[in-house]
């Protein structure tokens, strides 16, 4: 029935037709497989959406009596029924900038060594010790940050930085080992794996004829890999540092574990702080009441909201420049 | 210093610099696990394996239940998430046309990325709340959520590695879709499959944070899945943030087991990845 007769007699499949069309033509068991699968692809995306609806409505309360102030109001009172998440996202950016300023250079550096100018066994024997880093849990991370960074940002490591730059309002005040410094610290180790795998990949795509121009013209091969490799890739390495912060905006618990848990807001890295993912960790199995649970989930929405901006930026970044070094040769 | 010096001189300097880069990336590693193996290792003993944690004060005790809770965990989240993400990954790779698999790519995409915290409030608001108390099911949905976009993506990928010919083939011997499908394409990209579920296993196994009020912690056994359960990340959160240098003890101990097992998972699943492509590579 399915299928046509030509000339020769000649069986053909049939084009899709009637109202099972849109499934493409298949039958029988091939249409159940094709349903099944269908299905299980979608519940990633059932999921996706869930969420995204849940939070939302979770969070109406707060939304609806603070509105935008929630951000930028820095009380946090829930005896008094008053949430301002400011001390929150401030200690937030703060540790994730420390992170960032630490693990740029470190990471963009390795990743150019790791492509560029390391023998090849080497770079991929570097290059899997440092994916292996990724798959430390961040509890280890905290563990080690609670035990041996703290004491030694506390001992060693904050009175060094006073002696040097504790003219700047960042390094001044008592130091007690835990806070934005030591959690911004333990963070750029955290996700210096993400830079340095990401933009080593970038710069690997880089198509090899651009560097034989460079060197055939007389540059030296860090010439070559600065003046052109490097800009060439550079929209790819932004995303890489990019799903990096998302990255370290979203940690949690090694950041609870060392960042001090005091909502604060003050310029001196050494003070204790807090951050969004910490406020949730912490306070989540004891909020009572429907505001301050809500308030959390919110909290939470906005977590959800930031890194989905910048991951979708990171991405889009990423895949322009694999498309430029594509379109180079 | 003649141009030509200079140049070469910044040459052997920027590489130098890079280098040394490299080097501090790899150190973090080295490190922590040097230091987990030095305070942790000695606390692994027969008791640590066997025994329920003791009471606040009292020293000894270890974290069988925790293992077991892991275990308990690990266990519905890939009851949960590798079927759906397994099937889910065949369609996106054998049966997608243009429109589902984009947008199902995408979400997996979000998915992943979505900081493990938010999850935990997902499956609170999701489990918790319906259940009206804390339950091991609660925990395996969080760490089915987190597990599902990881194995659907990675299942695609190693069908997608699957050369067209061996699909042709069969097709061509009068083989349907789905026969195609299940006895040549799924069998070729078979061990790549299994990794990739492993490694995601292994990812999830070290999340803390979507476990803090779904799964909780419970001192003593879990019976069935309604109970809240005890799991490894979460007992080194509380052992480490503990004033009680036992605890810490075996915050150490534990984290140097977990540490452990996430990385032989690791190293193993990639040697076995690094080898297939290699050899998809020669022929």
């Amino acid at each position: 029935m399915a299928s046509s007769n030509t000339a020769v007699g000649v069986r053909l499949p049939s084009a899709p037709r009637g109202r099972w069309r849109w499934l493409g033509g298949t039958k029988g068991v091939d249409l159940i497989a094709r349903l099944v699968t269908l299905l299980a692809a979608l519940s990633v995306l059932v999921v996706t959406v869930w969420l995204v609806v849940d939070l939302w409505q979770k969070s109406s309360l707060p939304r609806h009596q603070f509105g935008f102030r929630f951000l930028v109001d820095r009380v946090w009172d829930p005896v008094f029924g008053h949430f301002g998440a400011l001390p929150f996202v401030y200690g937030t950016l703060v540790t994730s900038a420390v992170a960032m300023v630490i693990s740029i250079p470190l990471g963009v550096g390795a990743a150019i060594f790791l492509a560029e100018l390391a023998p090849r066994g080497l770079s991929d024997t570097l290059t899997f010790f440092i994916e292996l880093l990724a798959a430390v849990p961040s509890v280890v991370f905290g563990v080690v940050g609670v035990f041996v960074v703290v004491p030694w940002v506390r001992t060693s490591f904050g009175p060094l930085l006073k002696d040097v730059l504790g003219f700047t309002p960042l390094f001044q005040g008592p130091d007690y080992g835990v806070g934005f410094l030591t959690a911004g610290l333990v963070l750029s180790i955290m996700v210096l794996p993400f830079i340095v795998s990401i933009s080593r990949e970038v710069l690997l795509s880089v198509p090899v004829e651009l560097r034989e121009g460079a060197l055939a013209l007389g540059s030296t091969k860090w010439e070559s890999t600065w003046k052109v490799v490097v800009p060439t890739a550079r929209t790819g390495i932004l995303g890489s540092i990019f799903l990096a912060l998302a990255r370290a905006l979203g940690e949690t618990m090694a950041v609870t574990m060392v960042i001090g848990n005091t909502p604060k807001i003050v310029a001196s890295l050494f003070s204790p702080g807090y951050s969004i993912a910490a406020v949730i960790a912490n306070e989540f199995t004891e909020a009572t009441g429907d505001l301050y649970l809500q308030s959390l989930v919110e909290l939470g929405l906005v977590l959800f909201g930031v890194t989905l901006v910048l991951h979708a930026l990171a991405r889009l970044l990423v895949s322009a420049t694999a498309q430029k070094a594509r379109g180079a040769v | 210093m003649n141009r030509l010096g200079w140049r070469k001189a910044v040459n052997a300097i920027m590489s130098a610099v890079t280098a040394l880069c490299a080097v501090t990336a790899v150190a973090p590693l080295l490190f922590v696990l040097g230091i987990l193996a030095v305070k942790g290792a000695s606390s692994i003993n027969w008791s640590f394996l066997t025994q329920l944690p003791k009471p606040t004060g009292e020293l000894g005790g270890g974290m069988a239940n925790a293992i077991v809770g892991s275990g308990q965990l690990l266990l519905l989240a890939a009851l949960f998430g590798v079927p759906l993400g397994v099937a889910g990954g065949i369609y996106l790779s054998e049966f997608g046309g243009w429109g589902v698999p984009f947008v199902v790519r995408y979400a997996a995409d979000l998915l992943v990325s979505v900081p493990s915290i938010v999850i935990g409030i997902f499956a609170y608001a999701v489990v918790v709340v319906r259940m009206g108390h804390f339950s091991s099911l609660a925990g395996g949905f969080a760490l089915a959520v987190m597990l599902l976009p990881i194995v659907v993506t990675n299942t695609e990928q190693f069908l997608r590695t699957v050369p067209v010919w061996l699909r042709e083939g069969s097709l061509a011997l009068g083989a349907g879709h789905w026969k195609t499908t299940i006895s040549v394409v799924v069998p070729a990209a078979m061990q790549g499959i299994l990794t990739g579920i492993l490694l995601a296993l292994a990812r999830v196994a070290g999340e803390t944070a979507p476990l803090l009020f779904t799964a909780f912690n419970n001192d003593y056994w879990a019976r069935g899945f309604q109970q809240p359960v005890s799991s490894l990340p979460v007992r080194i959160y509380e052992y480490a943030l503990s004033p009680y240098d036992d605890y810490h003890r075996q915050a150490w101990a534990a984290a140097l087991l977990l540490l452990g097992l996430v990385l032989i998972v690791n190293v193993l699943s990639r040697l076995v990845l690094a080898k297939k492509m290699a050899s998809r590579r020669i022929a």
